[in-house]
């Protein structure tokens, strides 16, 4: 066992039953060293209740909570410090900012026992580190839903915590705005090196922030480590699910080439086959193998002289735009969900009741228990 | 001292003394986890349905000589507490207890939670949120309290009737004089001070509910926008 405590560290061990149902428990060990790590699993997984949990808002039935050597938190001992004391920052969902205060008096808020002139000083600093220093007259209700993310991210950074917890901070702010936000986290926190926890469910995020991910579900810490790691061998169907697998298909295995380390698996009660990468199995298992809906190359005549292993033939039965995407079904005895650009929509004349092929990678499939 | 003067002077005692410990009490029940928190709120609510008599009944009894507040009263300060100010006072602030106190639970329990979790983490202990956040936020609730508690006991009849009697400049208010008139067949002076009363209440309505307008214009609720 290691024996050197990381000064900066969050340890923590939570058990918490939910009041509401009693068949939830959050039941976690997780440490964060120093560095935005991503909190990730579906709704309902108890993302926030572990956050609320860490700062001080609810308290765990069992565990310990430290920072490096500080006890925020020991049932055993007793000790329970109250979330006023505990230095941890946490920036909510609604984000909470005070709205009868400007933005200058909401990120004064937190500084309340240093000079005059020290808290002059900070909270010029952090207002420029986040941009916002045009809007300290504004209210919230005056301001931009991102104007408002960088006020409460500004007004949580400025009282100089010990451990930073985002609960989906940057929720419905287009990709750019959301990018140079994450931007100015990164650069702050390249000084003060404090661990940050960042909660979402969306795939995009965990790609552009994480160093680590925790994912979590049903109360249970699943997986964890680099985002490819964990995201994209999803062993977990729910998990699955949540990160955006949305072709999520049972079948049997019927086929195995362990030189190779691949197998064939029937797909549900088609006739259809695809191969796979090799995992325990035996002939006549049944698997359940995730795809995702980008991951898959669509023809409108058969393709020869690719490496892809897979190409099977089927028909589109319907044909949806989303934004900037179109969103296939495609029937080959079992339903696939095929992501392809609009361009593609028009370049294929792509259209309902089309003959296609659908060509997969072998390592794009993935199995899930 | 003219009996609508002496009315005016209970209503601002008593408004300023239900805006003193109504507040408290109105945390507490608004954010108390406590099972038993029923028991205290039917408390607060009884003098809404109970007859003036019925209170004023009970209030006289326990400031009579021999009850206990009278008596401790005589102890403390060598005279009783029915039929003086003081008692009507007290008893005052009984019967209008409920209408300071239910509007300021009301405004304490329409702050987002959030708000209140946002200033613990951010350091600020319970006082302090108290007096930065919950109070500024439920400034009208509190608006609301003064008014409604000052308009309730400026009109009130059974209670002083029955715990002040009647003694002019002592505890003969201006709903007491009114009756008094029309037993007397003094009709015109009672209309004067009934009109006077009913101008009073109508005034001090329309304040309360331009406050709690003004709460509603799009500056004070961001967070119901999504």
């Amino acid at each position: 066992m290691d024996l050197k405590v990381n000064p900066t560290a969050l340890v923590a061990s939570i058990r918490k039953e939910r009041c509401e149902s009693a068949s939830f428990v959050l039941d976690v060990f997780v440490e964060l060293p120093p560095g935005i790590s991503i909190l990730f699993g579906p709704s309902g997984a108890g993302k926030s209740t572990l956050l609320d949990c860490i700062s001080g808002l609810v308290r765990p039935d069992a565990g310990k909570i430290t920072i490096g050597e500080h006890v925020l938190f020991d049932s055993a001992m007793r000790e329970d410090v109250p979330p006023q004391k505990r230095r941890i920052a946490y920036v909510f969902q609604t984000l909470a900012l005070f709205p009868h205060l400007t933005v200058a008096q909401n990120i004064e808020y937190g500084l309340n026992d240093i000079p005059e002139r020290k808290r002059r000083t900070q909270v010029k600093e952090i207002l420029a580190a986040f941009r916002v220093e045009r809007l300290r007259n504004q209210k919230p209700a005056q301001i931009s839903g991102g104007e408002r993310q960088r006020t409460a991210l500004a007004r949580s950074l400025v009282t100089e915590p010990r451990v930073l917890l985002l609960d989906e901070p940057l929720t419905g702010l287009d990709a750019g705005l959301k990018a140079a936000i994450v931007e100015d986290l990164r650069a702050w926190n390249a000084a003060k090196c404090i661990p940050i926890l960042y909660v979402t469910h969306n795939r995009e995020e965990v790609d552009a922030l994480g160093e680590r991910v925790i994912a979590i579900d049903n109360g249970r810490v699943v997986s964890h480590g680099t985002p490819m790691d964990v995201l994209d061998a999803p062993r977990r169907k729910r998990l699955a699910q949540a990160v955006g697998f949305e072709n999520l298909l049972d079948a049997a295995v019927v086929g195995i080439r362990e030189p190779d380390g691949v197998m064939r698996v029937r797909l549900g009660e088609s006739r259809c086959e695809i191969e796979v990468p090799l995992v325990h199995a035996n002939i006549g298992d049944h698997v359940q193998v995730a795809i995702r809906a980008g991951d898959i190359l669509l023809a409108s005549e058969h393709p020869h002289g690719l490496s892809a292993r897979n190409v099977i033939d089927g028909r589109i039965t319907s044909l949806e735009r989303r934004g900037t995407m179109c969103v296939a079904r495609v029937d080959c005895g079992v339903t696939f969900v095929v992501h392809v650009t609009p361009g593609a929509v028009r370049a294929l004349d792509l259209a309902a009741n089309k003959p296609v092929w659908l060509v997969l990678k072998t390592h794009s499939c993935h199995l899930v228990d | 001292m003219s009996s609508l003067a002496l009315s005016f002077e209970l209503a601002v005692c008593v408004a300023a003394i239900l805006l003193l410990i109504g507040t408290p009490i109105a945390y507490w029940l608004a954010y108390s986890n406590w099972q038993g928190k029923f028991l205290l709120e039917s408390i607060v609510a009884l003098p809404l349905v109970l007859p003036p008599t019925v209170l004023g009944f009970y209030a006289l009894l326990a400031m009579g000589p021999h009850g206990p507040l009278g008596k401790l009263w005589i102890a403390l300060f060598g005279h009783g507490l029915a039929f003086t100010f003081t008692g009507l006072v007290l008893a005052s602030v009984v019967y209008s207890f409920p209408f300071a106190v239910q509007p300021l639970i009301a405004s304490f329990e329409g702050i987002d939670r959030k708000l209140l979790d946002a200033s613990a983490v951010l350091g600020a202990g319970k006082w302090r949120t108290f007096r930065r956040v919950i109070l500024p936020l439920s400034l009208p609730g509190a608006v609301t309290a003064l008014v409604l508690s000052f308009a309730h006991t400026l009109g009130e009849f059974g209670v002083v009737l029955m715990v002040g009697g009647n003694l002019a400049g002592v505890t003969r208010t201006a709903s007491i004089d009114i009756y008094d008139r029309v037993q007397t067949l003094e009709y015109g002076e009672a209309n004067h001070l009934a009109m006077l009363l009913l101008i009073t209440a109508f005034a001090v309505l329309c304040l309360v509910y331009a406050v709690n307008r003004r709460v509603w214009t799009p500056a004070w609720t961001p967070w119901t926008s999504k």
